[in-house]
Order: structure tokens, then sequence, then C-alpha cells
């Protein structure tokens, strides 16, 4: 693709660049060999079965797994070189969205959404609840600021993490599978949060999920990615008319195909007869 | 036969592995401890939940303890004549012995298992991964003032249950079977030392409240993040804290008391 911020001095167009991945856990590869670039200011999104290590990717980049080779740089730091403090330092700019929402259950939805601005600023109390009435207005749930975790539907408490996650104003964010088990209502919601969040703080995304039609709504660029190696990338569009029959099972959400429907067996009449 | 050899290595590899764990586990919470001093208020809120409500289990049992020792001490000095000497045998088994030990173990199951169950729910519902995301170091925020709020708690948990024993004592020896009451109290303070018996008995629970807290806080960090992994952590924490605490308790005894 070209580029107009090719310039040297120009901020590299790549927030994420991960080269010659590789995890194993155990003896099982996780990423054999897998390289991406996350661009700024764009929401990527990373599909792939249930299993194939999206979660793990996104601890991978947050640094709380390191790789056994190949390397992971973000905003050109090298995460897995970086010591404990520089670690954090880097943290304090990435938000994470967990798949449940991840909210501490001892403490409010105001508290924990002020929970990272206490814990890494001196603002006074006045700010810090300014601060958060702005970011829950924004995930619409000013309203329930005292309600706590427990009192919350799933999407809401996604939705609070998510205001929380924004609190630091961070330069990228990382989704791990928001929409997995949302009812038609509260998935549109998420699945404009995302886009419109993304656009209006200018924020990178990445997106990882197996929700094929929402995800590919919204992402700018794809990375379908199946037993540890990126199978598929581009454009949504690019990705949807790809010519890989596993791809396209994938895609449309077909039982059997180049993934089968049967776990490896033996034949079932020998089972039947040895049994 | 080579079978069992090779799990017996596996399971002997596997207890020091965790044993190596826990000790770089602690040494990463204590460097967050000075950090607490300018935040106290979270390990007064520990201290709440650790502490103050253990107070009723502690009492009560310190208290059917002390009535127990003075049935019990009585019934045996009566036969010698020396049952005066109720006091000091009351007041002397709980400082040195039963107070600490017997705190430390209520306290293990009250309060240690409550800690290793939250910090294990913690983990197993990503709280403690989203924290290290937020740049918070878990380690600080939650482990630290868990463990120093256990280690303040347990000593002075540990001398209100001598204090309620020594009363539950007075009320069954001088209440209930008529042991002089001056020569209860008076005889009780002329052999209990401050130094070789308070002391040591407040060393032995400051000790205990110290392994038991990091038995539990360990547990509850190290468990399988599954509700099968918190309920085994749960109950390791319990049988760990306690049996170190009888063991400690030997050496420690051995090393105060052994001359």
């Amino acid at each position: 693709m070209s580029s107009n911020q090719s310039e040297p001095d120009s901020p590299p167009q790549t927030l994420v660049k991960i080269r010659g991945l590789r995890y194993f856990r155990g003896s099982r590869a996780i990423f054999d060999g897998v390289d991406m670039d996350i661009k700024r200011g764009k929401l990527t999104a990373i599909m792939g079965p249930s299993g194939t290590g999206k979660t793990t990717l996104l601890r991978l980049i947050g640094g709380q797994l390191r790789p056994q080779q190949g390397s992971i740089i973000v905003d050109g730091m090298e995460v897995n070189k970086l010591n404990h403090r520089q670690l954090y330092e880097l943290r304090k700019r990435m938000g994470m969205l967990f798949q449940n929402g991840a909210l501490l259950t001892d403490l409010n939805v105001f508290d924990n959404v002020a929970f990272p601005l206490r814990e890494h600023t001196r603002l006074p109390e006045s700010m810090v609840r300014s601060l958060v009435l702005m970011k829950l207005q924004a995930v619409g749930l000013r309203g329930a600021h005292k309600l706590i975790p427990s009192e919350l539907s799933g999407g809401m408490s996604r939705r609070v993490a998510l205001a929380r996650a924004i609190a630091l104003d961070p330069m990228m964010i990382m989704y791990d599978e928001p929409f997995t088990g949302q009812d038609p209502i509260s998935m549109g919601v998420l699945v404009s949060l995302l886009k419109n969040l993304n656009d209006a703080l200018n924020l990178t995304s990445i997106l990882v999920s197996h929700d094929v039609r929402e995800t590919l709504s919204i992402a700018d660029d794809v990375y379908v990615i199946s037993e540890g190696k990126v199978v598929e990338h581009g454009p949504a569009d690019v990705v949807q008319k790809s010519g890989s029959d596993w791809v396209q099972q994938f895609i449309q959400g077909k039982n059997d195909g180049p993934v089968p429907f049967h776990y490896p067996a033996p034949e079932l009449i020998d089972d039947l007869m040895h049994g | 036969m080579l079978d069992q050899l090779q799990r017996l290595g596996s399971a002997s590899l596997n207890t020091l592995e965790r044993l190596g764990r826990g000790h770089l586990f602690l040494l990463n919470v204590l460097t967050g401890i000075p950090g607490l001093f300018l935040r106290f208020r979270l390990v007064i809120h520990q201290i709440y939940s650790v502490g103050v409500l253990s107070l009723l289990i502690i009492g009560v049992a310190g208290l059917f303890v002390g009535m127990v020792l003075g049935l019990q001490g009585y019934n045996t000095l009566v036969d010698f004549g020396a049952e005066e000497s109720l006091g000091v045998v009351v007041a002397l088994t709980l400082v040195r012995e039963l107070g600490p030990v017997v705190a430390a173990l209520l306290f293990a199951g009250r309060a240690g298992s409550a800690l290793t169950a939250e910090i294990g729910l913690m983990k197993a519902t990503e709280q403690l991964s989203a924290m290290e995301m937020m740049a918070v170091d878990p380690l600080h925020r939650v482990v630290a003032p868990r463990l120093l709020a256990g280690f303040i708690a347990l000593p002075l948990l540990a001398a209100l249950f001598s204090a309620v024993g020594v009363m539950g004592g007075y009320f069954v020896g001088v209440g209930l079977l008529g042991v002089d009451e001056g020569a209860f109290w008076s005889q009780m303070e002329d052999k209990v030392d401050l130094f070789d018996d308070v002391l040591n008995g407040v060393i032995k629970s400051i000790v205990f409240g110290f392994v038991v807290t990091w038995i539990a806080v360990f547990e509850g960090y190290d468990t399988t993040p599954t509700s099968e992994g918190v309920g085994r952590a749960t109950t390791r924490t319990v049988v760990h804290s306690s049996l170190a605490v009888l063991g400690l308790d030997f050496v420690l005894t051995a090393l105060m008391f052994g001359d």
C-alpha cells in the first residue's frame, strides 16, 4: 500500500511490528513464524478459530508473555527486552479490554474507571471525578456510576471496562473478544462504540474476535490466523473474497471443509468392532 | 518400579520449583512494602478484613480454651493442694503456647482461606491481569497490603486470645471453683515474666502471622485459575499453614525455652 507518511522524520506508520514470532506452549506451537504490522490510527482485526492463540497474541504484545523467538516492537520499543519499569511505562499507553471486562469486583463502577487515574496521576479528586464522568458518558453509562460490577450485565461490564481502558488516553487499545455472548442490541452498541472511539480518539485498535460479520464491518485491516500462521491478510473486502478454501469456510461458517467436522479418529467401523 | 521412581522424581521437582517460586514471589512482594507506608489506607482496609472480622471467632475460642484450662488445671492441681497456682498455669499455657498457636490455626482457617480464595478468584476473573495491563503491579497493590495486614493482625489477635483466655480461666477457677482471687492474680503476676514468657509468645505470633499470610497469598496467586483450582488452593492454604504453624512452634519453643 502506498503511504503519504513515508518520510523518515515522521512517526512510523506502523505502531506494532511483529517479526518472525514463535511461541510454544509445551511442545505445541501457538505461533510459528508470524509477521504483522499494526498501523497507527487504524482498527486492525485478528481473526481465527478458537484456540489459535488470539488472546495469547495480545498478551505477547502487552508483555505479559515472552516469545521464544522473534520480535514484537511497539512504538519503537522491543517489548520483551524492556525491564520491569520500562514495560510498565509502556503499558500506561496501552489499554486492554478483557473478554469479560475484568472489573475489580470490590470497587463500584466509578472507582473502577478512576482506578488507573488514581494509581498513576496525582490529580485532585474533583478532576478525577470530571474525567471519570466524561469517560463514562462516552460509553453511555454515566448514570450507572454508583453500581457495583455484580449489578451490571455482560455488555455493560465491557463498556465500563472500555471506559477504564481509555481513562489514561492511551495510544492503542486491545480488545479481546469484545462481542462474545452479547445479545444483538449490546453487540450493536459495542460495535459502533469501538469504531467511534477509534476514530474520535485517533486510537490504534487491535480487535481479536471470531465474530466474522461484526468484525469485518468495522475493521480497516484484517489478519486471519490459523495453526500458528497468518493465512490471509488485507482490507476486509479482500479477505472476504479470499481464494483460500479455509478462509471461506471460516468466514461463511460452513460445518465441513478443510477443517473437518470430525476430530481425527480411526474408522468408525473399526472402533465399533474392536472397542 | 521405574514408573514410580519417575513420578517420585517429578513430584519432588515440582515441590522444589514451587518452593522456589514462593520465595521469589515473597521477594517481589517485599519490595512493595515500603511504598505502602505512603498509602497506609490500603493496609488498614485489609487489617479490617483479616483482623477485625476474625475477632469473634478468636474471642469465643479464647474464652472457651481459657475456661477448659481453668477446669482441667484445677482438677489436677487440687490433688496436690496447689490450686492457688491456677492463675500461673492458665496464663503461662496461654501466653507461651496456646495463644499464639491456636490463634494462628484459627486465623489460617478464617482469614488465610479467605485471602487465598479472594486472590485466586481475582486471578481467575483476570482482575490481576487487568491490573498488570493498567501498569499496576498486583504484587504491590493487591498482595503486599494483605501480607502486611496479616503480619500486623495476628499478634494482636493472639494477645487478645490470651487475654480473653485468662478471663475464662478466672471465671471458672475463681468464680465457680472457689480459688482464692488474690492468689490467682498475685501468683500470675509473680511468675509470668514479661520477656521470657510474654515477649517470646509475641515473637511466635509474629512469625506465625508472617508464615500463614505468606502461604495464603502465595497459594491464591499461584492457583490454577479455575473454580476447582481455587478450591484446592484454599484447602492447601489451611493444611500447609496449620502444619507450618505446628512445626515452627516446636522449633521456636526449642530455641526459646530449650536451655
